[in-house]
């Protein structure tokens, strides 16, 4: 019942011109997700690109699904790495996020454009 | 829709079946007009009680079914999700981000604070097995969920 996570890696370019690494989420973020979420971000072993994190593909996210971005988020602040951004979350999750407090440490967007835009 | 409709869903406690009692309850929301914004957070509500239903009451046990019970009363959505489990035996506090992003607070625990912010009204009730639930009510608020183009 649960879809796997799959995780879509590339560069973009942000508006400032520096490169930026997107993680293009599809399938479930839920408690399933640790290896897919953490994997992706550790495989890009702190290369000093900022990084967004694209929820545009992602059909269900829950409280242990967040609770992964969290940690995500707990390591590239541990590590004072390039900022992570968020875009491509619905209005009900951006609202979720903001509720939870994400938004304090990764900057929500409404879409790609926006976010390199932001980064 | 009928004022005292009731729907009964039993739930395989294992996680993802979470996703067939927020389908029901969003088919609910919908026949009773609730503006789509409302409904994705019942489904949210009700996901998070069936995940604490699943995992902490039932304990991914798969003698024991998560029960989901929806009904309509007085322009309100009442949904009680039941489980095996003792209850709990106390709320946790809400979610301190900055706790979290410091290593000192679970990054998880954050599934009741969602389901009383998202809701109207979220009790939990303790109870002998099978007997513990918890209580979600979300209201109809006709002048604004008719605004949203929804029919009754």
């Amino acid at each position: 019942m649960q879809t796997a996570t799959k995780v879509n890696h590339r560069t973009a370019t942000a508006a400032s011109g520096s490169p930026v690494t997107v993680l293009a989420f599809s399938g479930d973020i839920s408690s399933t997700s640790k290896d897919a979420v953490l994997g992706a971000y550790h495989h890009l072993n702190g290369d000093g690109t900022a990084v967004l994190l694209d929820f545009t593909d992602v059909d269900y996210i829950n409280s242990s699904g967040i609770a992964i971005i969290i940690q995500m988020l707990m390591e590239a602040n541990k590590s004072a790495s390039k900022p992570i951004g968020i875009y491509g979350l619905t209005p009900h999750f951006q609202k979720v996020f903001t509720m939870v407090g994400i938004n304090k440490y990764a900057a929500l967007h409404g879409d790609e454009s926006t976010a390199l835009a932001g980064i | 829709m009928r004022n005292g409709s009731n729907v009964q869903v039993n739930l395989p406690s294992e996680l993802g079946f979470e996703k067939v009692a927020m389908s029901t309850a969003a088919s609910m929301a919908e026949l009773m007009g609730f503006s789509l914004d409302r409904i994705e957070d019942l489904k949210t509500a009700v996901a998070e009680a069936c995940i604490n239903a699943i995992e902490h009451g039932n304990q991914f046990s798969n003698t024991l079914v998560v029960g989901v019970e929806l009904s309509n009363c007085d322009d309100q959505l009442e949904v009680r999700v039941i489980d095996d489990g003792r209850g709990l035996a106390h709320r946790p506090a809400a979610p301190n981000i900055d706790r979290k992003i410091h290593g000192e607070e679970d990054p998880r625990g954050m599934g009741m604070f969602l389901i009383q912010a998202l809701v109207d009204e979220a009790e939990w009730h303790k109870g002998p097995p099978g007997k513990s639930f918890v209580r979600l009510v979300i209201k109809l608020d006709k002048e604004n969920e008719y605004a949203d183009g929804h029919e009754s």
